[in-house]
This record gives C-alpha cells, structure tokens and sequence, in this order.
C-alpha cells in the first residue's frame, strides 16, 4: 500500500504534536520514523491508524482518503503493534489471536492462527493466559496479533523496545523474512538505531513536531558527515532549530 | 452491521468468564446478597405494613428488578473496563470494527453477565422466601426489556464518560445508579416524592416500571401502556446515550486519548 501524507497538522490545546508534515511511503518500502521522545510520532502513527482527528491535512492510503467513510475498509488492510498496548491479559494467546482473527474478517480463522503459532514460535505457550506471559513471549504474540490479517500496511512502534538481543534478532529476522515473502509497507517508529539500518529503506527524522531531515540511512549519515546512525540521529536530535 | 464482528467481541467477554471461576462467583455474589438482605426487609414489612399485608415480597420483587437494571449497567461499564484495565483499548479501536457493533456487542453481552448474576438469585428468592418475580408473567418480560434498555443506557453513558474522561471516571461508573434510585420510585409509590420532584420522577422509565410492578403484585391490574410508555421513555434515553457515546468518541479522536488509555 502507497501511503501519502499531506500537510498534518495535529494541535492539542495550546500544544503543537505535529506540524504541517509530509511524507510519502511507497508500495512495500518499510519507513523509519525516528526523533526525540515528545517529537510527534505516535500522534503521526495515531493519526495514520485513524485514532487521532489531524487538525488539518489529510492522509491517503492507496489513493483513498482516510476518513470515517472509509475506516473499516481501511483497516482491515492495516494492523499495528507496540509493546505499549496490551492483548487482554485473561485470555490465553490462542483465544486472543481467536477473537482479533474474527475481528479483522480472516477466513479460515484455525488455519491462520496456526501458521502463526508455527511461524513466531508461540507453540509452547498457546494455551498460557497473555499476562502471564515474558516481555519476549508477549512481543511475539503481539506481532502474531499484528499479522493476523495479513496486513499490507503495518504501524510498528518499538517492536524490540525492552527484548534480549537474541529475541530481538529474531523479530527483526521475522519481519524482513515476512515481508520478503509478503506484499507489506512498514512504518516503523524505533530508538533503536541498527533495527532501523537493518530494517528501513527511508528514514524520516522527526522533532518538535516537525520532519527535520528525510533520506536513506546512508544518505543521512553522509549528509550529516556521521559514522552511523546513532551518531547522526544524536547530531540531530541536540541540534537546535535545524530544519531539512 | 457485522456478526461475526459483534460475535468476536462477545466472545472476547465470554472467554474472560468462562476462564474465571471467581469472577463468576462474583457476578453471581452481590445479587444474592441483595436478595437476601431485601428478602428479610420485605419479610418485615409483609409482616407490620397495612399497605404490604396482603401482598408478599413486593419490596423484594422491586429489589430482584431494581438490581436487574443496576447488573446490566454494572456489566456494560465492566466490559468496557476491562478494555482499559487490559490496556487493549488501542487494539480494539484499530481492528475494523464499527462503533455501533461495539455497542451492540457490549449490549447483548451485558444480558448475559446480567443473567448469571440474576438468575440464580431470583430463583433462590422462591424456596427461602416464597417470593417468585416470575409471578407477574407476561408483562415481566416488557418490564425487564425496560429495564434493560435504560440500564445499558447508563452503562453507555458512563462509557461515554470514561471515553470522554479516562479511566478517572470510573467511579461515577459506580455511583451513576445509585444517583437515580431515590427519584426512580423504586421501594415507594410516587406520592411520596414532593410534587415538584414527582414531575422530574416521571420523565426516568423506572418510575413508571416500579408503579406498573406495584399494580399487577397489588392490585392485580395489568396496564399496557404504561408498561410501552417505560420502553419507550427508555428507548429515548437509549438513542440519547448512543448520540453521547459517538460524540465522546469524536472528542476522543481529537484529544489523541484512545491511543494511550491505559490503567
């Protein structure tokens, strides 16, 4: 899905979240939506995800305007996962990935949860309840829960934000291998600067609300005259008032 | 509207009572407490009222309906914050479901939750105080759908608060009922009520529902429209409280608070 962004603008009261911003994720390219804690992007992320009104400006996701007429549609083509929003923690994993099947309108509900349970290695747990779950075990289930669908466009905010680095590894090998095999487009908001690298064809830097730089990693790197990302993103991130 | 939508999100409910025995131990719980406490009160009153002498269980009656309505408004609250206790609430308004599939879902699951609070209470109302709301028959049915209709009403309403106001309303949740017992007539004839309040009484459902119990346990008379009077005063209530909750809801989108509602 070709997701295109025009002039969003999102004030809460007297706060500025997100100012005047435009961007442009084609089909299938994964984008990296990186800045400061406070910069806007999980207002950018919420306002894409139809959960926040902008003030002004509009969002088309395939040529269709996100607007309430088209929510539904919409969303069934989308999903997202954050390790900040829970699945019902009463419910066992099998029962969640049940109901969020069934919510999103999949066919042949026991056969996707299945692969799911197969592909991200959930077997071993399925029948636990998901608060009873570890950090590793719940980010999983909550990528399964995001791919339930088989979404063609996918919100993912900090995906191995609090994992080890061997299950942080492969959560990112799953998704590039996902996404190698299945037609998605990623925005991808993350801190962590080599998961970007790894994963995101463009990047877009974000602060106070307002896209200050855009490009490929190594194009900012380079721009910016940095040995990495990290580095950049810190020359960014500390720079005063510097706007692309 | 959806089905399978509207079934997924029940089913989410109904697999959060099914897989707790003590959460059904305590929908069932509070009623039959209620019942007994209102069964002794009653059994007084049938025992040194004049008015109440030749009508059994009355006040009880009253209380099995009166907690009815207050079930299925606890129920529609409970479910909505279960959401926000979970911190599913971002997941539920992302999945391509309608508002008002939401509502119909949390409605026809509030019966459920409602009756297996409800029923086990009334029926144990039988054996230990001779007492059997079903004796009002046919129009019991009418009176309940009342009830109904006007519990989820509130349930919706709060709902629209906690949209409105976050998790910090909750304990209006609670304390909604309570605010309308003393005007709904719910123990009392209206007569009761100073005049004036009589007037605002008349425009709540539950004081035409209670007079109408009253009537059929007292005096054996059944008026229909009275009883369609209460649905539709409820009914009107209803619509209101949809019209809230999507208003809530679009306050919501603008305040950004549906993405980060949590406990």
């Amino acid at each position: 899905m070709r997701v295109e962004v025009k002039n969003i603008y999102k004030k809460f009261n007297t706060l500025v979240a997100v100012n005047n911003i435009s961007f442009i994720i084609e089909k299938n390219k994964t984008m990296g939506l990186l800045g400061p804690n406070g910069c806007g992007k999980t207002t950018s992320i919420g306002m894409l995800l139809g959960l926040i009104t902008p003030t002004s400006g509009q969002i088309f996701i395939d040529g269709i305007k996100l607007e309430p007429k088209n929510r539904i549609r919409l969303l069934s083509l989308m999903n997202f996962a954050s390790p900040y929003i829970e699945l019902p923690k009463k419910l066992t994993v099998k029962q969640n990935l049940e109901v969020y099947a069934r919510l999103y309108g999949v066919r042949k509900i026991q056969s996707r949860t299945c692969e799911m349970i197969e592909d991200l290695n959930l077997q071993s747990f399925i029948n636990k309840k998901t608060g009873e779950l570890s950090s590793g075990q719940k980010n999983r289930v909550a990528l399964a829960k995001s791919l339930i669908n088989k979404p063609k466009l996918l919100f993912l905010d900090e995906p191995t934000a609090s994992l080890d680095p061997d299950i942080g590894d492969f959560v990112r090998k799953y998704i590039e291998n996902y996404k190698k095999n299945n037609e998605l487009t990623i925005l991808l908001a993350s801190h962590n600067m080599k998961e970007v690298e790894r994963l995101c064809d463009e990047i877009i830097m974000m602060k106070r609300g307002e896209i200050v730089d855009r490009g490929t990693c190594n194009d900012l790197i380079k721009k910016h005259g940095r040995e990495n990302l990290e580095d950049t993103f810190l020359k960014i991130a500390r720079s005063s008032n510097e706007l692309e | 509207m959806n089905w399978n939508k509207i079934f997924a999100l029940s089913l989410r409910h109904l697999y959060l009572i099914k897989g707790s025995f003590p959460r059904i131990l305590d929908l069932i719980y509070w009623p039959t407490i209620q019942i007994f406490l209102w069964g002794f009160i009653s059994k007084f009153f049938t025992l040194n009222s004049s008015f109440y002498e030749n009508t059994v269980g009355i006040i009880l009656s009253a209380a099995i309906l009166y907690d009815f309505l207050f079930r299925s408004s606890i129920s529609y609250n409970m479910m909505f914050l279960e959401e926000i206790w979970s911190r599913n609430f971002t997941n539920l308004f992302i999945a391509p479901i309608r508002i008002s599939e939401i509502i119909t879902a949390l409605t026809f699951t509030a019966i459920l939750r409602t009756l297996i609070g409800l029923v086990p209470a009334a029926l144990l109302a039988i054996p230990f105080f001779g007492v059997s709301i079903f004796k009002i028959g046919t129009p019991l049915i009418f009176l309940l759908v009342a009830l109904y209709i006007f519990g989820v009403t509130l349930g919706l309403l709060v709902t629209a608060g906690l949209l409105r106001f976050g998790p910090s309303f909750e304990n209006i949740a609670w304390a909604s009922l309570f605010f309308l017992a003393p005007l709904g007539c719910i123990y009392y004839p209206i007569e009761i009520l100073p005049s004036w309040l009589q007037s605002v009484a008349k425009f709540l459902p539950l004081v035409h529902i209670f007079e109408e119990m009253r009537n059929i346990l007292i005096y054996d008379m059944i008026n229909y429209f009275q009883i369609l009077k209460a649905i539709f005063i409820s009914f009107l209530y209803f619509i209101l409280g949809v019209a809230v909750f999507y208003l809530s809801y679009s306050g919501a989108k603008n305040r950004g608070t549906l993405i980060n509602m949590g406990e």
